[in-house]
């Protein structure tokens, strides 16, 4: 085990505790970067895939994991960042400006669903998002002059600086990486500076974070409006990796998708969120292969178990009917977040963790040791 | 003038009178104790004062300013800071941020500037952060300083409260029932660093508290409360041998 002799302010304060982060993460990035030489595309497209969803997923993680507002509607906030890039794209705006555009676009927008949320809390507020997203899906598909109702719209290729980035090309994946990374370095310069201890502060005890002279409304209003305009930003990549978005594509099982990536990431931490969102991103060409070749696989099984071919055939059918019923993947989502809410509640990043302080304390570990206490101090009249 | 003042304070609850016409004054560095049994309105009074509760009626004075309609967060950034009865911690923070939240009726950053921690936004912290020092320093709080709040005991969690009202440099502190769930030895610490705090740092004091012990050992003055009412004013001898303190307590 390492331990830490801090001798100056600064330690408490920087961004690595230590030179063996600098190692880790370098190795990481180093990895990333020249991961488009060793993947195949099809794993390129799903790393694409994993910076946007977890880009989304630190937005939403600054909303409901550290100001503690959930909030269900952020594939709205998705999409209007990617409609504010289409629909601009089609006056010739170049990408930094309908970029940025994009963003505060969909800042403004979060800050206005902030304002109402403010009355709101726990699942009243989730109501409330829900509703916010149904209105925008139906707005997406009712404004046709804008959106081109539900005919959707395409997405020309990204022009970056006079020259073309099509979106399976490494250069998009680096932009999307780079997106990522500095929604990271932004919210971990956030995380320590006043703004960030204020969400915090809000999230455990808003009258005590009032005593201490934080303006919960004004701090609220901030954090929807960051993390909306992140999500803003992330809709553009969105946007044009997909190159063509229509209302559909923003449903509510999408900003599902989001809460699954914080939850089973870890609620509370920025790894979390980006081991969430390989976990939510890989799990569909998981299922895909399941649904290709479990019925196959099990009817197999039987075979082996001596059952006979009309059995065998008439099990493989059965369970191929299963794996293509409708609302599958919605239901094994509620059945992988009731299982990670019960069993595992600091999510995958909570489990590294675990298995980390397992061999650090070897064989020392305890397995109460990230038992929650209980404690019944807080007072709940002055809410 | 006095430094702090409310003047008929009351607090109406439909019929009920949690605070009826309460009037008095504290004066710049003294360290004022409010008594009374359960339910006198002690707590009710130190949530009009930090504007939890909306007055019914009455106003507040703060260095001759009226506070009475302030919002609950400029409170803080006037300099006065508050503990709860029942702690009101950030739970799922370390010691050290619980105390930096305390800090923050001093931050001036900008949002954009945090977002790129410019050089301003760390001299700032680095302030923040020699200042909180100081407090866990007083209040000799360093063996705890990256513990989580959910993992430390309830004693401990009562200094840490006591610790991040301070950071805020406050001139006015309001403690709700600094010892209560403190053992004898906890309780003495605390009768110090009360006193402390009045000498040292020159905070004025009001204080809501039920161990009499404590009560007398620390206070300049005392208000005894009943039914949301003065019954009696003056040091802690006093009120305490004024017949209607004594009825109020033993029946009569």
């Amino acid at each position: 085990m390492r331990f830490l002799f801090k001798t100056d302010y600064e330690d408490d304060i920087k961004l690595f505790p230590h030179s063996g982060y600098l190692v880790s993460y370098g190795v990481l990035l180093a990895l990333l970067l020249i991961a488009p030489y060793l993947l195949s595309s099809y794993l390129m497209s799903q790393l694409v895939f994993v910076c946007i969803y977890a880009t989304v997923g630190v937005a939403l993680l600054i909303l409901t994991g550290f100001t503690g507002q959930a909030s269900l509607g952020h594939a709205a906030f998705l999409a209007i960042g990617a409609y504010t890039a289409a629909y601009l794209q089609k006056y010739n705006v170049p990408f930094p400006v309908y970029f940025l555009a994009a963003g505060g676009l969909t800042g403004i927008i979060g800050a206005m669903v902030g304002f109402p949320a403010l009355r709101l809390t726990g699942i009243y507020l989730v109501i409330a998002t829900i509703s916010f997203a149904l209105i925008v899906e139906e707005i997406l598909a009712r404004w046709e002059s804008v959106t081109n109702g539900n005919e959707g719209m395409r997405v020309k290729t990204l022009s970056l600086l006079g020259v073309t980035v099509p979106r399976d090309s490494p250069t998009f994946y680096y932009l999307c990486l780079a997106v990522l990374v500095l929604t990271i370095i932004g919210t971990l310069n956030l995380l320590r500076s006043p703004t960030g201890r204020a969400f915090v502060a809000i999230r455990d005890s808003e009258t005590a974070a009032r005593s201490m002279g934080v303006n919960v409304a004004l701090y609220k209003v901030k954090s929807f409006a960051i993390s909306a305009a992140i999500t803003g930003f992330a809709g553009v990549l969105f946007a044009h990796k997909l190159s063509f978005i229509s209302p559909e594509m923003f449903t509510l099982q999408l900003s599902i998708e989001f809460i699954i990536v914080i939850l089973i990431g870890g609620a509370f931490s920025l790894h979390g969120a980006v081991l969430g969102a390989i976990f939510i991103v890989m799990i569909d060409p998981f299922l895909t292969y399941l649904k290709d070749d479990m019925p196959g696989m099990i009817a197999g099984i039987a075979a082996t178990f001596g059952a006979g071919p009309a059995t065998a055939g008439s099990i493989k059918s059965n369970v191929a009917a299963f794996a293509s019923l409708n609302g599958l993947k919605g239901a094994i989502y509620g059945i992988i977040i009731v299982l990670f809410v019960l069993f595992e509640p600091l999510g995958l990043y909570g489990r590294w963790l675990k298995i980390k302080l397992f061999f650090q304390l070897f064989p020392l570990y305890k397995r109460a040791t990230f038992k929650r206490q209980k404690i019944y101090v807080k007072s709940e009249r002055n809410r | 003038m006095s430094y702090f003042r409310a003047e008929n304070l009351s607090l109406h609850f439909g019929g009920l009178k949690a605070v009826d016409a309460v009037s008095f004054a504290v004066e710049k560095g003294e360290i004022l104790s409010i008594i009374g049994p359960n339910g006198a309105g002690k707590s009710s009074i130190f949530n009009l004062i930090s504007r939890i509760y909306r007055p019914t009626s009455g106003r507040i004075f703060f260095e001759d300013q009226d506070i009475t309609e302030e919002p609950p967060y400029d409170i803080a950034r006037l300099g006065i800071a508050r503990t709860f009865q029942n702690i009101e911690l950030f739970e799922n923070a370390t010691v050290l941020s619980n105390l930096l939240v305390g800090r923050h009726r001093h931050s001036t950053t900008q949002l954009w500037q945090e977002l790129l921690f410019l050089p301003s936004v760390r001299a700032n912290e680095k302030v923040h952060r020699r200042r909180v020092e100081q407090v866990i320093e007083f209040l000799d709080l360093e063996p705890y300083r990256d513990k989580l709040i959910s993992g430390l005991p309830y004693g401990v969690r009562k200094v840490i409260e006591l610790a991040r009202a301070l950071c805020s440099e406050p001139k006015l502190i309001l403690l709700d029932e600094p010892s209560s769930g403190l053992n004898v030895e906890e309780t003495d610490d605390m009768s110090f660093w009360i006193r402390d705090m009045k000498s040292e740092l020159g905070i004025t004091v009001l204080m809501v508290e039920h161990d009499m012990s404590l009560v007398n050992r620390v206070s300049d003055r005392v208000i005894a409360l009943n039914y949301g009412r003065v019954l009696a004013m003056g040091s802690p001898a006093e009120v305490q041998q004024h017949p209607d303190v004594v009825a109020a307590y033993l029946g009569a």
